[in-house]
């Protein structure tokens, strides 16, 4: 088994960690987490494509690493974007959680109806 | 089994042990840690991927810059985290786990039948690399080949602010983020601050240099140089500005403004958008990357300082 092969099946298997996360735990900060854990899994995944790329003297195809260094920046911009809303939420509610029944309930029926 | 090979399993190991840690850890604080560490150790994994300009931007963005965003956040969210823990019972968590072992599962499955030698752009980006100038291959493919796309990002950057301020409270519109500055700083700090931030910044305007030839780049010393002002504004030995300044916003446009007009130029001097003229790509590219690093510092920053706090000043 080689180092790319490998670092394949961690990147896989931080997907699936990641996932369970995002779905199992009720904390919003803590699905931020899980979630960039999922993305950095995905990002792992192409890293070995762009190893197997490995042509013309380069160790390492340079446009998938490329769109990977894209993906971080822009992975960051989504965490910025989900952490403000999670403290905004805790400020105006001090939830940390969703409840998990908002989304069934009618319109005009709140959250803040129990 | 060669020594290389023993180092990547326990790396892996540790991976994952670490990512572990952040799902099943029982504090929100205590996870975060976890996840900054795991970043920092998934740049090693990206070295043995002899992808180091990817290593670079995992430590500097995907760990520094979004562990210190996600500490503060986890700071302020301790108290408030013991509200709702019991959510869902045993048996639908092991259903959830069943389908997530199902993933990743068939993700391994891809992952072990890929080819030895996979489909690659590596003799084309070769092959074109004298004509930019360039010496670094991954510079080439953000800056030149495939410069919309980075353009793009920039913009992408840009609308993540415009979203982060918009959650201000009405009273703090147009006030600035973050604390104000102290008038007696705290010490150690201070001290920190002071020491760190002149060679950090040496630091990145360094790999941003060397980005042309090297490993680095715009992004990669973009994000120190956020780091540093970061920590002199978490000292606060300065204050983060006005989100209504006129300068502050020009900043945040900056890059993506000087780099759409190269663009544009591009259609009538090189015959083509966001195509360089013979011979000035290299010039063009350095000029772009000057304006692109300094946009993505300011931009780093703001994201991290968060919405508008305090109450704009006239």
């Amino acid at each position: 088994m080689t180092s790319a092969t490998l670092a394949g099946l961690v990147g896989a298997a931080l997907v699936g960690l990641g996932l369970y996360g995002v779905i199992a735990d009720p904390q919003l900060l803590r699905k931020i987490l899980a979630f960039n854990l999922i993305g950095s899994g995905v990002f792992l995944v192409f890293g070995i494509v762009a190893r197997k790329g490995a042509a013309a003297g380069l160790s390492a195809d340079p446009v998938p690493q490329a769109m990977v260094i894209t993906g971080i920046v822009v992975a960051f911009a989504a965490s910025a974007i989900a952490v403000a809303l999670t403290l905004r939420l805790s400020e105006e509610t001090g939830a940390t959680t969703l409840p998990p029944d908002a989304l069934a309930r009618p319109p005009g029926e709140g959250a803040d109806a129990e | 089994m060669s020594v290389l090979l023993a180092l990547d399993i326990g790396l892996a190991f540790l991976v994952f042990a670490v990512a572990a840690w952040t799902v099943f850890a029982p504090g929100g604080f205590a996870a975060t840690v976890g996840y900054v560490v795991y970043g920092l150790l998934l740049s090693l994994v990206w070295i043995r991927l002899f992808a180091v300009d990817v290593a670079l931007t995992e430590a500097a963005i995907g760990s520094g810059v979004t562990g210190v965003l996600l500490i503060g956040a986890a700071a302020r969210l301790r108290g408030a985290e013991a509200t709702a823990r019991e959510g869902l019972t045993g048996l639908t968590r092991l259903f959830i786990a069943g389908l997530c072992l199902l993933v990743a599962g068939a993700l391994a499955a891809v992952v072990l039948l890929l080819p030895d030698e996979g489909p690659t752009l590596a003799p084309q980006s070769m092959q074109s690399l004298p004509e930019t100038g360039l010496g670094n291959p991954v510079t080439a493919v953000l800056i030149a080949y495939r410069s919309f796309d980075t353009m793009l990002e920039k913009v992408v950057l840009v609308l993540a602010v415009v979203g982060v301020w918009s959650l201000a409270a009405d009273r703090f519109w147009g006030g600035g983020p973050g604390e104000a500055r102290a008038e007696r700083p705290e010490p150690t700090l201070a001290f920190f601050a002071q020491v760190l931030v002149p060679i950090g910044i040496l630091v990145g305007v360094h790999v941003f240099w060397v980005g042309a030839d090297e490993p680095g780049g715009a992004f990669q010393g973009g994000a120190i140089l956020a780091a540093m002002w970061i920590i002199v504004m978490m000292a606060r030995l300065t204050e983060a500005p006005q989100t209504s300044a006129f300068w502050l916003r020009a900043a945040l446009i900056a890059g993506p403004a000087v780099f759409l007009a190269v663009g544009v130029a591009g259609a009538a001097v090189a015959g083509g958008y966001f195509a360089y003229p013979p011979g000035l790509a290299k010039p063009l590219i350095l000029f772009i990357e000057t304006f692109m690093t300094f946009t993505i510092a300011v931009t780093l920053a703001m994201l991290v300082a968060g919405p508008p706090r305090r109450e704009p000043r006239r």
